[in-house]
């Protein structure tokens, strides 16, 4: 187990390499110079050379990289141009909130996801199941931030029932904490719901056709114990890993959803921090999503291994 | 050989072609001919926009601001009176353009790439395939944002990042169909008797290559449909007055007390468009795949 997870570990090093020589090297896509935007009107050539020196922009290519990279392992990744904060202070501020929002879109993603894949895979080619993947379709097709959007028309503009944006820390109201994301969790959940329910599906469809399946039913143990011990428990493996690898798409989403929910998390920081052109902080956050994606997907493998005792023995 | 038929048995061979035989089981895929239709109808609107009996999609009229849907205005029309279905109309253009012409960049990148990172192997896949693994790792939304704001908000620089950011999915995909055509007999014999490599990639590895890669773009049309819609609703895509469904989104949020039409419409029609294309997509998959009947 310890040697695979380090070897896997190996293999991601030169990932993360080459994400940041990319997230590095998007700087250099930049229109115009950045110090010129910096130096401000009056472009006084002795300030600009001043800043030319303290940006370390007169090095050559490689060694503001080498700086860059150095910084980046100290945990510094530079400071944001508008606020003046270190992006590492900025990006731990925000992380917990999306990370709150990220849970409970998950929650709502398994709670629906799981039981409508589980239904479709047992009443193949009923009128359920077409209608399950009909859902489901539709789940994958609709712009969540539309869907956002209409929520927030129904919801609270219509009935009032929900407030329609903002942010309550968990540590200062819980409850109200919890209410105000109902609405950004669940649109943010239904989209991956739409993956989840289609892939629990396939896994169940093929563990369903298994041997011991039917040597479950033949012992005479009823359907519903079969399907949710025997069948389900197997068909966990592919799922719980595909949860780690959604991360990818739980943090793109939420972008969106902060944005139209305005939720001060990661994803408004990047919406801001492009507007702002503070490129330092888009850059930190390209960084911080790849490598964390990286970390989800190591999880994902360890989680596999230690989810198919098979796996183990060898 | 195969392709020396007998005249009276040439018939029976023709309709057993794999040509047809895919497009018999597409037609009689039902959910994947809706798709066809939705795709089409938005394709069709969208060519015949210049043409059809619509008020021009920029002109404002102030008698006429955010006025509920009526015979004169459809859909209604939106904060400064221009008619919203006559932008969304002309907006059908922009989306589709995007869609489509950001998976031919994605293509037209990831496809020989893939293919070279399969068909070499050695120091040319290790290369390609490290970079595909490193762009996989940022998540695609994010990528895209990252690029367009780098690049600078337009609709062409939003199909560019695009484009760019569903490259990996492509090459990818292509590497590995590639390595498993490569390893088949024919490919083995093409070499054996000397064939030149270009010859060999192009007369037999591409042709084997494309059906998956052409079920992968269509399903990735889709989902480029809602990125360039995500990208123009944050303002990095299409820039006003010029309309695209994001961006009608991203004023209609404002607007959503007084005039909840103008953000109706534009996601109805992202919707079903994106489902068109996921109808097809899916519908190509299953009929292009020999092993269901």
């Amino acid at each position: 187990m310890l040697a695979f997870i380090g070897r896997r570990i190996l293999v991601a090093i030169p990932t993360i390499v080459l994400i940041s020589i990319f997230v590095f090297s998007l700087q250099q896509l930049l229109p115009g110079d950045p110090i010129l935007a910096m130096a401000g009107e009056e472009r006084d050539p002795e300030t600009i050379e001043y800043l030319r020196e303290k940006y370390g922009f007169n090095d050559p290519i490689p060694v503001q990289y080498v700086k860059w990279v150095s910084g980046v392992l100290q945990g510094d990744l530079g400071i944001s141009l508008r606020s003046n904060q270190p992006v590492t202070e900025l990006l731990l501020q925000k992380l917990p909130v999306t990370i709150q929002l990220a849970v409970m879109a998950m929650i709502f993603a398994i709670a629906i996801g799981v039981p409508m894949g589980i239904v479709s895979a047992v009443k193949k080619g009923t009128v359920l199941d077409y209608a399950a993947n009909l859902i489901a379709l539709s789940g994958l097709s609709i712009p969540n931030f539309w869907l956002g959007i209409m929520l927030i028309l129904l919801v609270s503009v219509k009935w009032g029932l929900l407030p329609a944006s903002g942010y309550v820390s968990p540590a200062e109201d819980f409850g109200r904490s919890i209410t105000t994301m109902l609405m950004p969790a669940f649109v943010l959940g239904t989209a991956l719901a739409a993956t989840l329910m289609r892939h629990t599906r396939s896994a169940m469809l093929g563990v369903l056709k298994s041997d011991y399946v039917r040597t479950a039913r033949a012992k005479g143990l009823n359907e519903r114990r079969v399907i949710l011990k025997h069948a389900f428990r197997n068909a966990l493996v592919p799922i719980v890993t595909l949860m780690a690898l959604l991360f990818g798409e739980l943090i793109a989403g939420a972008v969106l959803t902060e944005q139209i929910f305005t939720i001060p998390g990661f994803g408004k920081l990047v919406v801001d921090a492009v507007f702002n052109r503070d490129y330092a902080v888009v850059q930190g956050i390209v960084l911080c999503t790849a490598v964390g994606f990286i970390i989800m997907n190591l999880l994902a493998d360890a989680a596999y291994f230690a989810l198919n005792p098979r796996l183990r023995k060898q | 050989m195969a392709h020396v038929t007998d005249p009276a048995t040439a018939e029976p061979a023709l309709t057993a072609r794999p040509e047809n035989r895919v497009w018999k089981k597409f037609r009689s895929h039902r959910s994947a001919m809706l798709g066809g239709i939705l795709v089409l109808f938005f394709v069709l609107i969208a060519v015949l926009a210049p043409v059809l009996p619509i008020p021009d999609p920029t002109a404002t009229d102030w008698g006429a601001v955010r006025q509920a849907p009526s015979l004169a205005h459809p859909m209604g029309t939106d904060e400064i009176g221009r008619d919203v279905m006559s932008r969304l109309i002309w907006g059908a253009r922009a989306s589709l353009m995007a869609g489509v012409l950001s998976v031919l960049i994605a293509l037209g990148i990831g496809v020989p790439l893939g293919i070279a990172a399969g068909y070499f192997g050695g120091w040319t896949d290790s290369i390609i395939s490290r970079c595909t693994e490193a762009l996989l790792a940022a998540p695609f939304l994010i990528l895209a944002i990252a690029l367009a704001a780098f690049l600078g908000p337009s609709l062409g620089n939003a199909m560019i990042a695009i484009g760019l950011s569903a490259t990996p999915i492509f090459i990818r995909l292509t590497r590995g169909q590639v390595i498993s055509v490569a390893a088949e007999d024919y490919v083995e014999s093409a070499n054996a008797i000397g064939l030149p490599t270009m010859k060999i990639l192009t007369r037999y590895i591409f042709p084997n290559v494309l059906p998956p890669v052409l079920v992968q773009a269509t399903l990735t049309v889709a989902t480029a449909i809602i990125a360039e819609a995500s990208l123009s609703f944050l303002g990095l895509g299409q820039q006003p007055p010029a309309p695209s469904w994001g961006s009608m989104l991203n004023t209609a949020k404002n607007f959503l007390n007084q005039a909840p039409w103008m953000a109706l419409w534009p996601g109805i029609a992202i919707f079903l468009v994106v489902l068109g294309f996921n109808l097809l997509g899916d519908g190509l998959r299953d009929a292009l795949d020999p092993r269901e009947t």
